[in-house]
């Protein structure tokens, strides 16, 4: 059985990693294909370097990427603490619910309502340059479906902690906005930074709904990778994206050992008290 | 008391304002284009034009229930054995499964598309001539491929939390492995499978770019047709479409979460 | 009400002609915003993909090098400001007129299509300028591109960038040199699978109608029906409909045969040599993408700047080594490093023996004109859509993806009944029971 399910995963994960290997592999071709491995070199991280096209589009990812992380954790987190304390269900209900809609809708639908209300917006403000509202619109669209992620993973760590800390700590004097930030926000801290993480990746992958928002002064990458649809993708991209998931792959591997060993401490300290 | 209870929830204030701006007034908007024509006049024109993309919105339909199920079939045991090994190993499979979603997904799916082709990688590696880019399967593969991992969290994040201790119950009660699984385990993770079920559906329905590339453009899917119609300018044949397959979706969801009874936020891990 | 826009459509040139002429040359452009010194202004240039020369491998980064020039030579003339080109890039002329028309986005120079120009003109969204005053460079412009019958008869509109024709590629190792020739090809059972089609209907009707002998600018909807049904007996052959992945099917070798644009013929020749290319008799399309500034354009004045600026030798060359398209620059073809650097095989492909004699030797040799495209009638353009949305339904499905589809179906539907069942009857059972204990 426990080879069974050893030989398993070995399966899914190489036929998940097979083009991720692949994808890096090529990213050292030395010609420029991404069918045909000819030789190795390192002409296309060179390329890489030697493009601003790319650099600014990466730029204005990651702004994009933390800028909406950060916007949506903020509401997401105070919606879901005012979202525990609703009292009526139906409302509880129906808020939930809409904020849901940019989860469970299509992104091409989300993504084509963002942009018809923007041209809207345009319309009653009498703004004639899409360009000067893009970034505006793109943090917008961006946060807007990051919200129910955040509060879905807020929502839970606040409905398992009840209410007794913080009665407590209003008991002893704490103000509630100070009980929240003192007592509870450390409390559900995992899933504020787990909700913020998610709207963060999501953010950075997004292609469907940047597609139908995006202003030409502010091309992120998934946006730069369609776009380069009239040749072709040459491994450039592969080897910006060999970078990001090295660069990753390392961010992971470094929190999970200081964790991991954080974990150990906690044990003998325990062990210790024992 | 009425005063408190409204004081209690302002900080759900900022978001409602955010919600009802940018989420409900957009699709209110879709709504208004949907019925008009391109003037600006009321319109059932466009409504009436859907009938031609039946056969589009069914072979979307079909193509995604198989992706889901495949994601299913191969995301639960993965989820249920990632659940049952040790933290840390759990800790690094996940990490493992999150690790593709870094790079973006038109990247990932031009790479199975390189390998896959025709003249690809795998059929140069092994000489073979194997024509797989252009059917409905390379489709399928690449909604699997690319949205297993939605499938895999909310499953093994609704397993890790049912209690170890339920196994030696059922067994002590007389359950045979097998009976426990299906009787026991299997209906205690309904809400992972649920999550996760809508989250491998919903973006493999409207999916445009993995059909593009890994369907060779035989055959279109509905996101396909949305996006076309935004490219060509005809919005309000796009908002009408868009505007029945929300509803639809909406509505599915609706059901399907009626069988989850009622258990919040299964989906996050 | 069509008619009023008429006439203000022929007005307007008139009235901008007589508002340049009136005011003094040094004097900016009437509707040049007003800038102050140590402004930066950006210049939004909105081309196609990888049209561009941009540094890659040492060549000229051309939109850095404007950028360069201007700040260092022309800041002054335009009252001390600094220019920074955004450049961004589409895929098709259908989404950059989307996204001007529809998202309202403004740009200072676009890159069109002919037909695309020609009904861009026709909305009114282009500017128009007395191109051969404003644009010194302009001189260097073939004579035979300064004015188009099809889209821009009074040359007034637009600057050429490319050209180019649509012909056929083969890998020569899978094709028997005896069948090629025509677009027929394209329908030549004996390759079947190996067969890549255009995934735009613009291009991919035009391949039948070629072979049919129609008009591809025909108002006949007929006409459109019969290529279409051409198409679907294409369809089975066909082993997709393709944009950029034809570089990569070709050069791959995963496919045989694809219609494309010479240009990029030239490309994938480069790295794989099986690749050959010809211009099929029966007709082909010729088209020009040229630069044009948007009515909505901020900065008319540097867009020309910009313009003439692509026109120079250096940044001429740059761009027509990097794409690889021919290129209407007197500066360009003449130029011996660059046919040097072109070779020639691709100079002749390109140009025949001068930019006009491309149409002209295809003429020699087949005794016809290759052909343009007009901009469609919006009936035909619904029709057209309607037809190429029905070829990609048609024959889509297959019989496994049914029986599977509903089988998943089924066997959902059976457990959630199953389970509800189970319930209701397990929860009978318990309230039975209690009811039975309650009683006793």
């Amino acid at each position: 059985m426990k080879y069974a399910s050893r030989i398993y995963l070995c399966l899914i994960f190489s036929v998940l990693y097979i083009p991720i290997f692949t994808l890096i592999l090529f990213s050292f071709n030395v010609e420029n294909s991404t069918a045909e491995f000819a030789g190795f070199s390192l002409r296309w991280y060179i390329e890489l370097f030697n493009s601003p096209e790319t650099f600014t589009a990466l730029r204005n990812t990651l702004l994009l990427a933390v800028l909406s992380a950060l916007l949506s954790t903020v509401i997401g987190t105070a919606a879901a603490e005012g979202i525990y304390k609703m009292r009526s269900r139906f409302i509880k209900g129906a808020i939930t619910s809409v904020t849901n809609i940019p989860m469970m809708n299509p992104d091409i639908v989300t993504g084509m309502s963002m942009m018809l209300f923007f041209a809207a917006v345009m319309g009653i403000f009498k703004i004639s340059d899409y360009n000067e509202i893009g970034f505006a619109a793109m943090l917008i669209a961006h946060t807007t479906f990051c919200l129910p992620y955040v509060i879905l993973s807020v929502l839970p760590r606040i409905n398992e902690l009840g209410d007794s800390l913080s009665e407590a700590a209003l008991d002893l004097g704490c103000t509630p906005v100070s009980a929240f930030f003192r007592v509870k926000l450390p409390n559900i801290m995992p899933g504020v930074i787990s909700g913020m993480v998610m709207a963060f990746t999501l953010s950075l992958d997004d292609f469907v709904i940047s597609y139908f928002v995006g202003p030409t002064n502010f091309q992120t990458l998934p946006l730069l990778i369609y776009s380069m649809t009239k040749k072709k993708v040459t491994p450039d991209m592969y080897a910006l994206s060999t970078i990001i998931i090295v660069s990753v792959f390392i961010l992971l591997i470094i929190s999970n050992i200081r964790s991991g060993k954080r974990a150990d401490e906690n044990k003998r300290k325990r062990g210790a008290v024992k | 008391m009425k005063k408190k209870s409204l004081m209690r929830s302002i900080a759900a204030a900022p978001h409602i304002f955010w919600a009802v701006l940018f989420i409900v007034l957009p699709l209110i908007i879709v709504g208004v284009y949907a019925f008009t024509d391109a003037e600006g006049n009321f319109s059932l024109a466009n409504i009436a034009a859907l009938t031609d993309y039946v056969p589009i919105f069914w072979l979307s339909l079909e193509l995604s229930v198989i992706a889901t199920a495949v994601c299913l079939v191969i995301g639960y045991p993965l989820a249920y054995i990632i659940a049952k090994s040790s933290p840390r190993a759990q800790k690094i499979f996940i990490m493992l499964l999150m690790l593709p979603m870094w790079t973006n997904l038109l990247i990932r799916t031009y790479s199975i598309m390189a390998i896959l082709d025709d003249g690809g990688f795998l059929n140069t590696l092994l000489n073979t001539s194997f024509h797989i880019v252009g059917t409905k399967g390379a489709v399928i593969f690449g909604m699997v491929y690319d949205f297993l991992p939605y499938m895999v969290l909310p499953i093994y994040t609704c397993v890790s939390k049912i209690d170890k201790h339920m196994w030696e119950a059922a067994s002590d009660l007389g359950c045979s492995p097998v009976k426990t699984m299906l009787k026991v385990i299997f209906p205690l993770s309904m809400s992972g499978i649920i999550s996760g079920v809508t989250m491998v559906l919903v973006p493999s329905i409207s999916t445009f770019y993995i059909s593009q590339k890994l369907g060779g453009g035989t055959f279109e899917l509905i996101g396909d047709t949305i996006e076309r119609q935004f490219v060509t300018g005809a919005l309000n044949v796009g908002a009408a479409i868009s505007l029945v397959m929300m509803v639809l979706i909406l509505i599915s969801i609706t059901v399907m979460n009626r069988f989850s009874e009622g258990d919040e936020g299964g989906i996050i891990v | 009400m069509k008619k009023i826009i008429a006439l203000l459509f022929t007005l307007l040139p008139i009235f901008l002609l007589l508002s340049c002429s009136g005011g003094s040359p040094e004097a900016p452009d009437a509707q040049a915003p007003r800038r102050e010194r140590g402004d930066v202004v950006t210049l939004n240039v909105y081309n196609w993909g990888e049209y561009i020369s941009d540094g890659f491998e040492g060549s000229l980064d051309t939109n850095a090098a404007f950028e360069e020039y201007f700040n260092t030579h022309l800041s002054e003339k335009y009252g001390g400001i600094t220019v920074e080109v955004n450049y961004t890039t589409f895929a098709n002329n259908e989404e950059m007129y989307s996204k001007l028309k529809n998202s309202a986005v403004v740009y200072d120079i676009v890159v069109p299509s002919d037909y695309m120009i020609e009904k861009m003109i026709a909305e009114d969204m282009l500017l128009a300028f007395d191109v051969a005053a404003d644009i010194p460079n302009y001189v260097y412009i073939d004579e035979a591109f300064r004015s188009s019958p099809y889209y821009d008869p009074t040359a007034q509109y637009t600057v050429p960038y490319t050209y180019g024709m649509m012909g056929i590629i083969y890998n020569t190792a899978m094709v028997d040199e005896a069948d090629i020739g025509s677009w027929d090809l394209m329908w030549n059972d004996k390759y079947a699978g190996k067969i890549l089609q255009f995934n735009n209907p613009r291009d991919a009707f035009a391949t039948a109608m070629y072979l049919l002998g129609l008009d591809v600018n025909s108002n006949d909807r007929d006409d459109w029906a019969a290529a279409y049904d051409k198409l679907l007996l294409q369809k089975p052959l066909v082993q997709g409909y393709v944009n950029d992945e034809v570089f990569n099917k070709m050069t791959s070798e995963s496919a045989a045969i694809a219609p494309y644009y010479v240009g990029d013929f030239i490309t994938m020749a480069d790295q794989e040599e099986n690749l050959a290319f010809y211009y099929p008799k029966e007709g082909v399309n010729y088209f020009v993408d040229a630069m044009c500034i948007p009515k909505s354009s901020k900065n008319p004045d540097i867009a020309k700047e910009y313009m003439n600026f692509m026109l120079s030798e250096e940044a001429a060359i740059a761009n027509a080594e990097y794409i690889g398209y021919a290129s209407p620059n007197t500066l360009v073809y003449e130029n011996e490093e660059y046919r040097e650097y072109m070779g020639e095989f691709a100079i002749d492909l390109l140009y025949g023996y001068s930019p006009d004699e491309v149409n002209a030797s295809y003429n020699a040799i087949y005794g016809k004109d290759a052909s343009c495209y007009h901009n469609f009638t919006p009936d035909i353009q619904s029709r057209v859509n309607t037809l190429w949305e029905n070829l990609k339904i048609a024959d889509s499905t297959e019989l496994w993806v049914h029986v599977t589809a509903g089988l998943i179906v089924a066997a959902v539907l059976a457990l959630a009944i199953g389970t509800t069942y189970i319930k209701k009857k397990r929860s009978k059972f318990y309230r039975e029971r209690d009811k039975k204990a309650k009683k006793s």
